[in-house]
């Protein structure tokens, strides 16, 4: 799920403390969109093009999605790779659920879609795909989980947003966009395909979607 | 949910819900090499089993193994229980040692129930008596879901299973006929007028004693074990009698539709029931459902296990 886990109700509120993405417009019960429509595309580029040049033109390389929202990153960064370099890497889906360390204290999840990627990854440059990373604990579990697919050559890390608050020592390769948060707010990331729309927003809890996707909507065709 | 005790204990949500996340548990190991998930390490899975049942302890040993589970396995046989001791006690026993699942497979119906009011784990019914056997009424399902090209979110909504054989005796078929009626399935018993228990009126299903005229509409047809060592009465004439009329032979097998399955809980009475030709034909899913066994009891260990403090 893109929104981040309940919040532990430490830590300062820091509104309006957006490093890269200072609130372009907010709606009432303090949502703020951070980022819509063509800019979240530019990021995927973006994130291609760095692809590219740290893998070497994706030679070897695999990308794997974390579903829901990361699986579809993913098949956006590969699409895009694939017209910038003529060739799209093989896709991957890893749904980590399974592998997670807090089942016991949150309870049992809907499991997702889980696909080896076409060959394999053994002796591949693995680039995992999420939408936001935030504690870390989610590519704790996908370490685990790929230890069990096969032995990479490396693992890398993409994705659309770092919020902070990390709780292990872990550290994204491709970050779309630093956004500063307090640890109760809410990010909340929409992907056309699963969403309708694109865009990044913030709320100081848990976000109503409705008024989110509207809001994403709005600035997305303005 | 905290145990699975009966088919009707799941909705239709919740029913669709194992068999997706069975699903997606054997996508996940699909082609793999090692076929271990860490979801319920430091967990106990406690099969307690006071019937033999190879088939079924294995494919539970083999789902909580995979899950990561510490399993201990309790045969009756060569326990306290030849000394007398009761079921309670046994259960008070497994309390004590902390086991988080008790998968309990007993000869008289019901006990999985009083089991579930002594121990504090999660209870999950491995065939009781005559009465159901839950988690075989899913795998059947789960089987039925992917051969019929249904996939995740799906249920078995219009299709037509054919439940043939000794129905009174058979716990899969009470399962069966439950879970399959919570999915939406068509169900039609056929069995001697003797095999049929009393009160199938009042059961969500159709009934014929006639399985030639069955056939061409189904889609799904179950063949059960004749219970040779529950025929304590004369409840069909001869052997041969009751292999004409309910078994399934390659001529009987020519009726059915094109892309009808052809299913059995196992172990089979070749050429009694089943002709050897159709439990190794194509139709068969009878190897099948031995395979999806496994994922579908991990997927309820999943559930039943996975979010327990």
């Amino acid at each position: 799920m893109a929104t981040s886990p309940k919040p532990s109700g430490s830590g300062p509120s820091q509104p309006g403390s957006s490093q890269s993405g200072s609130p372009r417009s907010a709606a009432p019960g303090g949502v703020r969109l951070i980022a819509a429509g063509d800019e979240i595309s530019r990021i995927i580029d973006r994130i291609a093009h760095q692809i590219l040049e740290k893998t070497d033109g994706a030679k070897d390389t695999v990308l794997v999605g974390i579903p829901t929202r990361g699986e579809h990153l993913a098949q956006r960064v590969a699409a895009r790779i694939g017209t910038f370099a003529g060739i799209a890497p093989p896709l991957g889906i890893l749904d980590i659920t399974l592998y997670r360390d807090d089942l016991r204290t949150r309870g049992v999840r809907p499991l997702e879609n889980t696909e080896e990627p076409d060959g394999g990854i053994d002796g591949k440059i693995v680039v995992l795909i999420d939408d936001v990373l935030f504690s870390g604990r989610t590519i704790r579990a996908a370490f685990d989980a790929l230890r069990d697919w096969g032995r990479p050559k490396a693992i890398q890390l993409a994705v659309l947003v770092d919020r902070g608050h990390r709780e292990l020592p872990i550290r994204a390769d491709y970050v779309g966009k630093n956004i500063p948060t307090a640890r109760e707010e809410q990010v909340f990331v929409a992907i056309a395909e699963f969403d309708g729309a694109d865009g990044i927003v913030i709320s100081p809890s848990t976000p109503d979607r409705a008024a989110a996707m509207e809001l994403i909507k709005a600035q997305g065709e303005s | 949910m905290t145990h699975l005790l009966s088919a009707a204990d799941l909705s239709p949500e919740q029913a669709v819900e194992v068999l997706d996340t069975a699903e997606q548990i054997e996508n996940s190991l699909a082609g793999r090499e090692i076929k271990k998930l860490p979801t319920l390490r430091g967990r106990t899975v406690v099969n307690l089993f006071y019937e033999d049942s190879t088939r079924t302890r294995i494919s539970f040993e083999l789902a909580a193994k995979r899950l990561s589970a510490d399993v201990i396995n309790f045969s009756a046989k060569g326990s306290s229980v030849t000394k007398g001791e009761s079921l309670k006690d046994t259960a008070l026993t497994l309390q004590a040692m902390g086991a988080d699942a008790v998968v309990i497979r007993h000869s008289a119906s019901g006990s999985p129930h009083r089991l579930a009011q002594w121990v504090e784990g999660s209870v999950v019914n491995a065939g009781d008596g005559t009465h159901e056997h839950p988690t075989q009424a899913l795998l059947d399902a789960f089987t039925m879901r992917k051969r019929t090209g249904r996939g995740p979110g799906d249920d078995l909504a219009g299709l037509n299973v054919t439940i043939v054989g000794d129905v009174l005796h058979s716990r899969v078929a009470r399962s069966n006929v439950l879970l399959l009626d919570t999915l939406g399935a068509n169900v039609t018993l056929v069995a001697p007028p003797t095999l049929l228990p009393v009160g199938t009126e009042s059961w969500p299903v159709k009934v014929s004693y006639d399985l030639d005229a069955a056939l061409p509409k189904s889609d799904v047809v179950m063949m059960l074990r004749v219970q040779r060592e529950r025929m304590n009465a004369s409840f069909f004439p001869t052997e041969r009698e009751y292999s004409r009329r309910y078994g399934l032979d390659m001529a009987r097998v020519g009726a059915l539709g094109p892309d009808a399955i052809v299913m059995h809980p196992g172990p089979m009475n070749r050429g009694m029931e089943i002709a050897s030709d159709v439990a190794d034909s194509a139709r068969s899913t009878i190897v099948e459902q031995v395979a999806n066994g496994v994922s579908v009891r991990m997927a309820v260990l999943y559930l039943l296990l996975g979010g327990k403090a």
